[in-house]
């Protein structure tokens, strides 16, 4: 599905600043990844490159997504081939009610006219599944939300654009227990055998309640060693120290 | 050698906007002179008092300068610019009597639709006369007078007298001398103490003519405990030459009375909008300003409200948006004037490709003005690093008990919230529309619904050069 061949990357405001180096990674309708790594490795750079975010200029290297090269296609068509990121941390657009948001996004994405009452009916269930207030809609797009309602709106997004790929950068990062479990919930939610879920993360307990296929450590902006949940488990109890120890080139 | 400023001629299509009609005028009058201003004056039929007027600001007009501050204006040539020009028709009474070519030019601007659908009176300009004027038989009744300036200074000399000239004098500034010396059309509005308009009255100016000036006045009286609520439109197709208004409005707004006065101003790029308004507000009245300026090359706009008695109440909200070549030098003055007297600002601006748009505000709160409050705010937003955008606060505060606050903000439209929005499947014009839509949207709310509309099709317009 998704196809990620020696990449190298830069930041688009610093020439020298080198992110990603020579970053290999492929995954597979169905499964499940994570990335762990120390801050800085260049995890978020990885979801933003592929959604090719101005601000990261790839330097050589390609991605592909399901055969076709999306290196320099606009962040726009590669949303809509159905490549979705939660953010980090979620813009606020004043003015604009979650409503209007997720009815012109998702005509944006999928490109199909759905009839509001249907859309209406979509969304009003799966906010539902996530434990979120309806009267978030009438509200403008993530202004006064808190830190959890801002990360379980790109999950109620998540669930009402039905992307194949799915990536998640940090998601669980400031959230408590009972956020988390509800992003979990929403992640359970939308998986099958034929989407796909990226997890970039710190901490292993976002990974409790989900069916993790392979984890992989990204550290200086490539990835040094993959495994399964107990490469995660590992790093829980151990941190980075081992790789970083390697890698003192930079 | 004609003006020429090409360079800011629209390139996109401005769809409804350009539509010119091509039915010639029946009388046109270049430049600016006594005998044309006694010309003027004579083709109206207008009595001494009203010449008198003319010529006085004439003299005016001819000694005094343009204002040392501001946009560079000096390129306007007024023997270039066409003064007067007369359309080929009358004031109709029916849209059917209208002739064709330039009914249609109202036809798309929706004006005789909304007209039956929701306003109790409408006054339609083309270039420097009224060409329609109409309102509902319920509000004649009610002893609502609405009509053509030129036909008030007939028809009703005394209330005409009365007014005419007291909010704005003619000594103001150079631009309102040249204004009181060439004034044509616009509308007269009296609303007698206790009637409630429940629709709105509606004034279009529309100017056709390449090359020419317009210079209507606009005087509204709401007398004690009356209600109002006008809309004021303006438009003109592009053309490569300079074209000015200099139109002025005068409003009065008596005890416990309540006007709201809103404009939506989409003057093509090669208008000097050089207009004067200004209000009297009586004990207890309210004035409420609603402004969305879009077009013209040049503004300068300052809309003054004098509170002049207890508890009078002043609401400013204004959008402006200035594109390539615009330089919308705008704001608001107020002058608290009496005890319990409050004012609130809502502005916001955004600018693009280049676009200045400068926000001046002057508050003069007097000793006697004492428990007054004012409430100002100022927004902007920068679509990118080419444009301009600041505010100029003038506070004149006599008394200490008064509450005064004053926010401002200026920023560039957000790359993240754009790569956010795109990472949501929009392009990016759809995401920079979206957001600018959203800064828009406190104001959009406080206008009539047709203008709100009006307004995101303005944005859309500007961002994408198309109507979407």
């Amino acid at each position: 599905m998704l196809k990620i061949n020696n990449l190298y990357t830069i930041a688009e405001d610093d020439h020298d600043k080198k992110i990603l180096n020579g970053l290999d990674l492929e995954i597979n309708p169905g499964e499940v990844h994570v990335i762990m790594g120390p801050n800085g490795s260049g995890k978020s750079t990885l979801a933003n490159t592929i959604l090719n975010n101005p601000r990261y200029i790839v330097t050589e290297g390609n991605i592909e997504f399901e055969g076709q090269d999306i290196t320099n296609m606009r962040t726009n068509e590669i949303a809509k081939l159905g490549i979705f990121m939660s953010f980090q941390t979620p813009e606020e657009i004043p003015g604009i009610t979650l409503a209007h948001f997720l009815k012109s996004t998702k005509k944006s994405i999928t490109g199909e006219k759905q009839s509001i009452v249907e859309l209406s009916k979509e969304i009003s269930e799966n906010m539902n599944k996530l434990d979120m207030n309806k009267s978030y809609l009438n509200r403008d797009f993530n202004v006064g939300f808190s830190g959890g309602e801002k990360k379980k709106n790109e999950i109620l997004q998540m669930l009402t654009y039905n992307p194949k790929l799915v990536m998640l950068d940090e998601t669980d990062s400031g959230l408590d227990v009972d956020a988390i479990k509800t992003v979990v919930k929403g992640i359970n939610l939308y998986k099958n055998d034929s989407n796909a879920v990226l997890i970039i993360t710190h901490s292993t307990k976002i990974l409790d309640g989900l069916n993790v296929d392979k984890v992989h450590v990204l550290v200086n902006g490539k990835i040094v060693e993959s495994g399964d949940m107990s490469l995660a488990n590992y790093i829980d109890q151990n941190g980075y120290k081992k790789y970083l120890g390697e890698n003192h080139e930079n | 050698m004609k003006t020429n400023i090409n360079e800011y001629e629209d390139k996109e299509t401005r769809n409804i906007y350009n539509i010119k009609s091509t039915l010639e005028s029946s009388k046109k009058i270049l430049g600016l002179s006594e005998e044309i201003v006694r010309n003027i004056s004579k083709e109206k039929n207008e009595p001494d008092w009203v010449l008198n007027i003319r010529l006085k600001a004439l003299d005016l007009y001819n000694k005094m300068e343009d204002p040392d501050w501001g946009p560079d204006i000096s390129y306007l040539n007024i023997d270039e610019l066409l003064t007067y020009v007369k359309p080929s028709t009358g004031e109709n009474r029916s849209w059917e009597d209208v002739p064709d070519d330039i009914k249609e030019v109202f036809d798309k601007l929706g004006i005789p639709e909304d007209e039956k659908k929701n306003l109790a009176g409408v006054g339609a300009q083309f270039d420097s006369e009224m060409i329609y004027h109409n309102l509902t038989e319920k509000m004649k009744e009610l002893g609502v007078i609405y009509t053509n300036f030129d036909v008030a200074i007939q028809e009703y000399p005394e209330l005409v007298k009365e007014y005419f000239t007291k909010a704005v004098p003619l000594t103001d500034h150079k631009y309102i001398a040249l204004h009181y010396a060439l004034f044509s059309g616009g509308s007269f509005v009296y609303i007698p103490a206790g009637v409630k308009l429940d629709q709105p009255l509606q004034s279009y100016f529309r100017l056709n003519e390449k090359g020419a000036g317009q210079f209507e006045h606009t005087l509204i009286i709401v007398e004690d405990s009356a209600s109002l609520e006008f809309i004021e439109g303006c438009s003109a197709p592009g053309y490569n030459e300079l074209n000015l208004h200099a139109g002025c409005v005068e409003l009065f707004v008596k005890k416990n009375a309540y006007l709201r006065f809103s404009t939506i101003e989409n003057w093509s790029k090669n208008m000097l909008n050089l207009n004067t308004k200004k209000c009297y507000v009586e004990e207890n009245g309210t004035i409420e300003w609603i402004m969305g300026s879009f077009g013209s090359k040049v503004s300068m706009l300052y809309p003054l409200s004098v509170l002049n008695g207890r508890n009078a109440k002043c609401e400013f909200t204004n959008i402006s948006f200035a594109g390539k070549g615009q330089n919308l030098d705008t704001g608001f003055k107020v002058i608290h004037n009496a005890p319990n007297t409050k004012t609130v600002v809502n502005a916001k601006s955004i600018s693009k490709d280049g676009g200045i748009c400068l926000f001046r505000s002057y508050s003069w709160v007097k000793n006697n003005a004492k428990n007054s409050k004012l409430a100002l705010s100022c927004e902007s937003l920068m679509m990118d690093s080419e444009s301009r955008s600041d505010t100029i606060p003038v506070n004149n505060i006599e008394t200490s008990d008064c509450v005064f606050s004053h926010e401002a903000s200026i920023g560039k439209i957000s790359e993240r919230a754009i790569f956010y929005l795109m990472s949501r499947g929009m392009s990016e014009v759809e995401a920079k529309a979206l957001i600018v839509r959203g800064f828009a949207e406190p104001i959009a709310k406080a206008f009539p619904v047709e203008y709100a509309v009006e307004m995101n099709r303005l944005i859309n317009l500007e961002l994408e050069g198309s109507i979407g």
